[in-house]
């Protein structure tokens, strides 16, 4: 009773913010809060300088965006932030969503919720200037002769096996950091992330990193789609569902990538 | 026959043994009925122990184990022999040899101090980096010397407290024999230390087997890693449970059998 009253009285008292949903009041951990995780670090262009408390970066931008759809002032925004295997253990979660792009697939859809997707990556292929000036091309039959190393909690390393089946076989690490560690060792030729992240690893993380070429999602069977993670059986899932179809439908989830995710223009599509 | 001594110490025995069986019962049959009545029971059960998940990642992660196996053949003799050469240089007794007292202990304390997972990445990524052409940068390769100089440390200092545990009689009465320094250690010394410190070696032996799995940081697919993608692929846990059992079919023997030499020795020794 108490709960229905605040949120009764918060509802009352808050303007504008407040006044475009209720359907998330009493449903998230703490009342009158949205509680959203994202990675530790986090990386750019998802969030910008590691602080998703200002709102720059894609994820960020879309987290805030969804508050304010859900009712939520920016200020009732509260930002923690969790491993992937935190996100997917099992027991009470200290998130009402978690971004960090998280692909959506059946598989993990048995033991979490996932919303909406809020982005379809395109999967893009990192390697060196020094293996593109000895002959690589964004072709299938020069991908298949390099040697491939993929992030372990990332869906790259079925897309490496069943769509490129490279000669040998890949070697796989914790993040992105190792993967830049091994391929400036040498022992590894190519690397495979989602466009917005290859092209951040190529510029800012690596010295001699280039961006190959790119799968084209809308050829893809099952494309890579990011949605926000949520407890299996969450009750916020409808209400995240309904304000990114809102976002969608008026134009400002396009913007927001516009915005964050524009370079993704010129990168060569793999034939 | 039995005396009455014997009757009563068999019935003793038949007593102990029927307590200690009720009371293992009696702590099995608490957890099985408790532990399910834990609120999240459920879903640590499907997340950490799903019968289908195990089944279905069972026979990749048996071929990944194959992995750990051919690391781990190819380093321990790599280790015994590195090992034996740092505790030799260790205990060099001659003025002349000082240096090598002195690269043995900096070896000692460098490679035991350094966490193995640090040494890993240090010498995986860090040593290919420096422009080693392939194959010769492989993480196999360097993975494997990272794994060598951290546990040929270990391995030299267990040697060396069975050479020390060696009474100084024996080598007087060898030096007595006319036998050279040299003959000394390999006849008379080594024999008698490297058989008393084979339960400790074999301890070394089982922690490398699960040490093994570290070299999966630089790139090797082997069983933790199988187990950790088919994790981020299932959202479930399980895989890390089936790789555990797999783990524990070659460790548990392993103990089991360093035990009994040790018993052995100790039966051996009184």
């Amino acid at each position: 009773m108490k709960t229905i009253l605040t949120a009764t009285i918060l509802t009352l008292t808050a303007t504008g913010a407040f006044a475009a949903s209720h359907c998330a009041a009493g449903k998230t951990l703490t009342d009158g809060t949205l509680t959203i995780a994202t990675g530790n670090p986090a990386y750019y262009p998802w969030v910008i300088d590691d602080a998703p408390e200002a709102g720059q970066g894609f994820e960020a931008a879309v987290a805030y965006a969804l508050a304010e759809e859900m009712g939520f002032a920016a200020e009732n925004v509260t930002w923690v932030r969790t491993s992937f295997d935190e996100a997917i253990q099992p027991g009470a979660k200290d998130f009402d969503l978690n971004m960090q792009q998280f692909s959506i697939t059946a598989d993990r859809d048995r033991v979490v919720d996932f919303s909406a997707p809020y982005y379809t990556a395109p999967q893009a292929v990192m390697t060196t200037v020094e293996a593109v000036e000895g002959g690589a091309t964004p072709t299938m039959d020069s991908l298949k002769g390099m040697k491939w190393g993929v992030v372990a909690s990332t869906t790259a390393l079925p897309v490496v096996m069943e769509k490129i089946q490279p000669d040998q076989s890949p070697l796989v690490y914790d993040d992105n950091a190792n993967i830049t560690a091994a391929m400036q060792a040498g022992q590894i030729d190519a690397a495979l992330f989602d466009l917005p992240t290859a092209l951040f690893t190529a510029a800012v993380l690596m010295d001699n990193g280039v961006v190959l070429g790119q799968f084209d999602p809308s050829a893809a069977e099952s494309p890579d789609q990011f949605g926000a993670l949520m407890l299996e059986g969450s009750a916020l899932k409808p209400c995240v569902d309904e304000a990114l179809a809102a976002l969608t439908d008026s134009g400002k989830l396009a913007a927001i990538e516009a915005e964050w995710l524009q370079d993704a223009v010129g990168v060569p599509l793999i034939k | 026959m039995s005396t009455r001594r014997a009757a009563y110490e068999a019935r003793q025995r038949r007593r102990a043994n029927l307590l200690a069986g009720a009371s293992t019962l009696v702590v099995l049959g608490l957890l099985v009925l408790l532990v399910p009545l834990a609120p999240g029971w459920a879903a640590v059960k499907s997340s950490f122990f799903d019968g289908e998940i195990f089944a279905r990642t069972f026979p990749d992660l048996a071929r990944a184990f194959l992995i750990n196996i051919a690391i781990f053949a190819w380093s321990v003799p790599l280790i015994m022999v590195l090992g034996l050469a740092i505790a030799l240089a260790r205990g060099a007794r001659a003025p002349v040899l000082f240096p090598m007292r002195i690269f043995g202990a900096i070896y000692v304390d460098l490679f035991r101090g350094i966490p193995v997972v640090l040494l890993v990445y240090l010498v995986g990524f860090g040593i290919p980096g420096l422009g080693l052409p392939r194959p010769w940068n492989s993480p196999y390769i360097w993975g494997t010397v990272a794994l060598v100089l951290t546990y040929s440390a270990y391995v030299a200092e267990v040697l060396r407290s069975g050479i020390e545990s060696i009474h100084a009689s024996q080598r007087n009465a060898a030096i007595c024999l006319g036998l050279s320094e040299r003959d000394t250690m390999r006849y008379v010394i080594l024999p008698q230390a490297i058989r008393r410190v084979v339960p400790a070696n074999m301890n070394m032996l089982v922690a490398l087997q699960k040490d093994v799995a570290l070299l999966s940081f630089i790139g090797p697919v082997e069983i933790l890693r199988q187990a950790g993608i088919f994790k981020s692929l299932l959202a479930n846990f399980t895989p890390y449970v089936v790789a555990a059992v797999i783990f524990l079919c070659v460790t548990v023997p392993a103990t089991r059998y360093a035990d009994y030499l040790m018993n052995r020795d100790r039966d051996a020794r009184t």
